[in-house]
């Protein structure tokens, strides 16, 4: 059974390897998350917004033109369609109320590609909630849009000035500033990555993707279960969510796009599978891209939500037992399956889904195999990367 | 005997422990500045392991992570500078280092690097203490290594005593909730979680860090407990020392006078 243990596990990889600073913060959410989520007083209002103000359930379409193209029965799963232009708002508004219900009056949040972070701040104006997002100076620079709508949105958008300025070093400011108030803040952490419980509670959040995805499978295909399902890895939230509730089906192909960047062994590159080692990155035991003395390696990925040196534990987990297979994506492929995507089916993707849609060419499949690809997020926000690549 | 257990059975009162980074501010100062601390008249050396991402650390001690790291500065080349330094420093020393640079290199091997060199004792801040006592205190001990932890004002009373029953060596008091560096005065708000632990009658020895900088504030923490840790304060003023050994010596003095 792939499952988390009750230490935090999921196999090798997980746990919670935290300053004792945060230690008071982590217990106080790993005793209560479950049977807050679980009240039907929090189901009830976490139903309801993801109904009316999420947009769910997001459709499961028939990618006619893809499918012809490359022979095989494809779908893609919607996520673009949510309310912010992606997955992420699905777990912020799990973490926004169960916030609440911990007597938290402020929100930290960090962000790489902005969409977590314009989530957040979306969620944070929804419950009059103070919400501080922390996010790489460079990413700032990349994402400007994004940065704009959280500002828009009432959010206070802090550069993070260290490392590589990207998505690392945004989470490591986040966790200082968690150190810096633990007690009225709750720190909403945007993927499936962090200290246990932070990586099965978001991936329960995102799990709702592939709940939708059975049942509307099963309505247009009669059955429950694709042959494969393709979502990008960066930490591995809407991964995580559209594998969730296949993870024991082993006759259903788990397949991760990471982000190769210029080539996994350019040496600008964020393809953690396939250079990283196990090792501690953010509170738990995961598979990074670190030098052999231990330092975190600064990855590079065109995609600002990509660019991330590790994994999810539970991603270093399907790795690790052969679960799921992982695929390198290089920036210029992503690319140009964005474009593909635009064209065959009037959908410009996000960059990091661009690299799920570029999957579909370095897997084998049999004619007519049903494939669902997770859409998790829209292009908006990439329009300046598009222009500035110029390849269309 | 460990040189921080027999540091604390013969001084329980104003001990000063001072934390630099290794390789910091240039690559080969490691022992020099080792050696200007035991002259200036501090009690322990706490040397600091750079890491990329050290989380529970302000801009300061960040920053010296990084020049150390552009500096060189490794584990093993850490394990270089510190064979033989017995002959020239006699202080107790803690090696201060996140988990995931000591795994890469082997925590058994680290360990036994550790003894061979003379350290005696380790800081490991994103260890928390079950993984410790489940995975390596039976390593820690065979070595003769005293482990430290790390307790906040939000800590609560059941957990400091287990981390009390946990521990031989120094229990380490976060003064507020903050990384290093991060705030110049003493608080009342701090002074109350002071005492309230002050009350307890731990069994072992009390050292507060993160915010002391100077005599007063080192005077201050020592009223609640056993002495102080300057961390942050020691690095900006080394970080542009023209003379390296007199201007450490001088600080301490200031500090101790």
């Amino acid at each position: 059974m792939i499952r988390v243990d009750e230490k935090g596990f999921y196999g090798k990889f997980g746990g919670a390897y935290i300053p004792e600073m945060l230690h008071p913060n982590i217990e106080e959410l790993r005793d209560n998350y479950e049977a807050i989520v679980a009240s039907p007083e929090f189901q009830q209002e976490f139903q309801t917004l993801l109904r009316d103000f999420v947009g769910r359930p997001t459709p499961l379409y028939f990618a006619n033109r893809l499918s012809e193209k490359y022979g095989a029965k494809i779908y893609l799963k919607r996520e673009d369609l949510c309310h912010t232009g992606a997955h992420k708002v699905n777990n912020t508004v799990g973490q926004i109320l169960l916030a609440k219900r911990l007597g938290k009056k402020r929100i930290i949040a960090e962000t790489g590609a902005g969409q977590h972070g314009v989530a957040t701040a979306t969620v944070c104006a929804l419950m009059g909630m103070d919400c501080t997002v922390y996010m790489g100076e460079l990413d700032i620079q990349r994402q400007r849009p994004n940065v704009e709508r959280m500002r828009i949105l009432g959010a206070k958008v802090v550069p993070a000035t260290s490392g590589s300025k990207t998505l690392k070093d945004a989470t490591n400011e986040a966790m200082r500033a968690w150190i810096n108030d633990p007690v009225g803040t709750h720190y909403i952490i945007g993927s499936v990555v962090g200290p246990h419980p932070y990586p099965e509670m978001v991936a329960r959040f995102q799990s709702v993707i592939s709940e939708e995805m059975k049942w509307q499978l099963k309505q247009k295909e009669g059955r429950e279960n694709p042959d494969a399902v393709i979502a990008c890895v960066g930490g591995g939230s809407n991964a995580a969510g559209a594998f969730y509730h296949y993870y024991n089906t082993p006759e259903v192909r788990l397949i991760a796009a990471e982000a190769a960047g210029l080539g996994v062994y350019s040496g600008k590159s964020a393809a953690t599978t396939a250079l990283g080692t196990p090792g501690i990155l953010h509170g738990s035991k995961t598979i990074l891209m670190q030098t052999e003395d231990g330092q975190v390696v600064e990855p590079h990925s065109i995609s600002a939500g990509l660019d991330y040196p590790g994994i999810g534990p539970v991603h270093a987990h399907l790795f690790d037992i052969g679960r799921a297979e992982f695929v390198a994506v290089e920036d210029e492929d992503a690319m140009k399956a964005g474009i593909l995507l635009s064209r065959t089916e009037g959908i410009i993707p996000a960059i990091e889904t661009a690299h799920a849609i570029h999957a579909l060419n370095m897997i084998e499949y049999r004619k007519d195999d049903v494939i669902v690809i997770n859409l998790s997020g829209r292009g908006d926000k990439d329009l300046e990367t598009y222009i500035k690549w110029g390849g269309y | 005997m460990n040189r921080i257990h027999y540091l604390f059975n013969t001084k329980q009162d104003r001990v000063l422990s001072i934390y630099f980074t290794a390789g910091f501010p240039k690559l080969e100062d490691t022992i020099p500045v080792m050696e200007a601390i035991e002259a200036g008249g501090a009690d322990i050396i706490e040397i600091g392991i750079p890491y990329s991402d050290p989380i529970a650390d302000g801009p300061t001690i960040q920053d010296s992570n990084m020049i150390a790291l552009e500096n060189g500065m490794s584990m093993k080349k850490l394990f270089e500078q510190l064979k033989g330094f017995r002959a020239k420093v006699h202080l107790p020393v803690v090696l201060m280092g996140y988990l995931n640079p000591i795994m890469q290199f082997g925590m058994e091997e680290f360990c036994k690097k550790c003894k061979e060199v003379g350290v005696d004792g380790l800081i490991v801040p994103d260890l928390p203490m079950q993984q410790y006592l489940d995975e390596y205190k039976s390593l820690f001990d065979s070595y003769g290594l005293v482990n430290t932890f790390l307790i906040s004002p939000q800590t609560s009373e059941k957990r400091i005593r287990e981390i009390d029953e946990n521990t031989d060596g120094f229990i380490y008091m976060v003064s507020s909730h903050s990384i290093t560096g991060a705030k110049a005065d003493i608080s009342e708000e701090q002074i109350a979680y002071f005492e309230r632990v002050k009350a307890m009658n731990l069994k072992n020895p009390r050292l507060i860090g993160f915010g002391i900088s100077d005599a007063q504030t080192f005077t201050t923490a020592s009223k609640y407990s056993n002495g102080a840790i300057i961390g942050s304060a020691f690095i900006k003023k080394i970080k542009d020392a023209q003379n390296l050994n007199q201007d450490i010596q001088d600080y301490i003095q200031s500090v101790i006078r």
